[in-house]
């Protein structure tokens, strides 16, 4: 019983969060810091995702390509 | 350029899966018999129908708002995930996928393997083999489809563009009677990594509060972005493993001589 719910939270695990768990937290946490400065400034919040989503490809692909 | 986007995302992302999925159903029939896998696969087929049609309606009934940021997340992590395998395949440093080389292993693991019983009508490792194939790979792009689609307020058009990706490579698999390995499968999931990071972007900072400049055509501006940033990165990785090799394979004339009194 315990095997199978191992397999099958691993497959999900897999699915949804993949190779790099970094993502996947990156995401999450710039969502979040989005969020709060959308709700709580007149800036612009959209830079904030960009600017995340360069530096968390080139992190993840660096430390990829590094393990090699 | 909403439904164009979201037609060429779909369509992409479900012809690979489905061209993966065919090459286990040929692998399936071949080895293990043909009854068995088509009826895998048609449980397979089944099983995802159910799935759509108990997560649409769910689907539809989040908050605009919060299906966004639910969904733009999981896309934007579903994007970036994809994109990466493909700038690592891109750059040298993963292996390509190879569809020709998937069939042989999978043709080679269901002969091996113990036959049916002859009492039994069914081979029960062929229908497996068939039926996960299909589910596990069409369950990313029944993700895909709904996510895309019900962000954009289309589900129909996303259900139309992954039946016709679907068609198109079983009409593909009948003619060809082999795995699909003239579809530039590498390249496809690059496209389909940009587009979902692209979409992910857009749509999980919308729901996250932010509102892009030029709203919808904000896309026009972020998918050739992401592409055109996600190639450099496969050119710069390729140059660096290039003179890496090239490092490593240069003779290392001057040690002899060193060594020499």
């Amino acid at each position: 019983m315990i095997r199978r719910l191992r397999t099958f939270g691993a497959f999900w695990y897999g699915f949804v969060i993949g190779d790099d768990w970094r993502l996947a937290v990156g995401v999450a946490v710039t969502l979040a810091l989005t969020a709060v400065l959308s709700r709580t400034t007149h800036a612009p919040a959209w830079p904030l995702i960009v600017v995340a989503v360069i530096a968390l490809l080139a992190a993840s692909i660096r430390r990829a390509a590094r393990r090699r | 350029m909403g439904s164009w986007g979201l037609f060429v995302a779909v369509f992409l992302a479900c012809a690979v899966e489905a061209v993966e999925a065919l090459t286990i159903v040929l692998a399936a029939g071949l080895a293990r018999g043909w009854r068995s896998a088509v009826t895998g696969l048609v449980s397979g087929l089944l099983v995802l129908a159910v799935l759509i049609a108990a997560l649409g309606p769910a689907v539809a009934a989040i908050p605009i708002d919060v299906l966004r940021l639910i969904v733009g997340a999981l896309l934007l992590v579903f994007g970036l995930q994809w994109l990466r395998k493909a700038i690592l395949r891109a750059g040298g440093h993963k292996p390509r996928h190879d569809e020709a080389a998937a069939f042989a292993a999978t043709m080679a693991a269901a002969t091996g393997h113990a036959p049916a019983t002859r009492n039994s009508r069914l081979d029960g490792y062929g229908f497996t083999l068939a039926f996960k194939g299909v589910v596990l790979e069409g369950l990313e792009v029944v993700f895909i489809a709904l996510s895309l689609g019900s962000n954009q307020h289309n589900v129909v058009l996303a259900a139309v563009a992954a039946t016709a990706a679907v068609l198109v490579v079983a009409a593909a698999g009948l003619v060809a009677r082999a795995p699909l390995t003239r579809v530039p499968e590498n390249s496809m999931k690059f496209v389909v990594g940009v587009m979902l990071t692209a979409f992910g972007m857009y749509w999980a900072a919308e729901g996250a509060g932010a509102r892009w400049p030029g709203a919808d055509l904000a896309l026009l501006v972020l998918i050739p972005a992401v592409g055109g940033y996600a190639l450099a990165l496969a050119a710069l990785i390729r140059r660096r493993a290039t003179g890496h090799d090239a490092a490593h394979t240069t003779t290392p004339a001057p040690t002899s001589a060193r060594t020499q009194p």
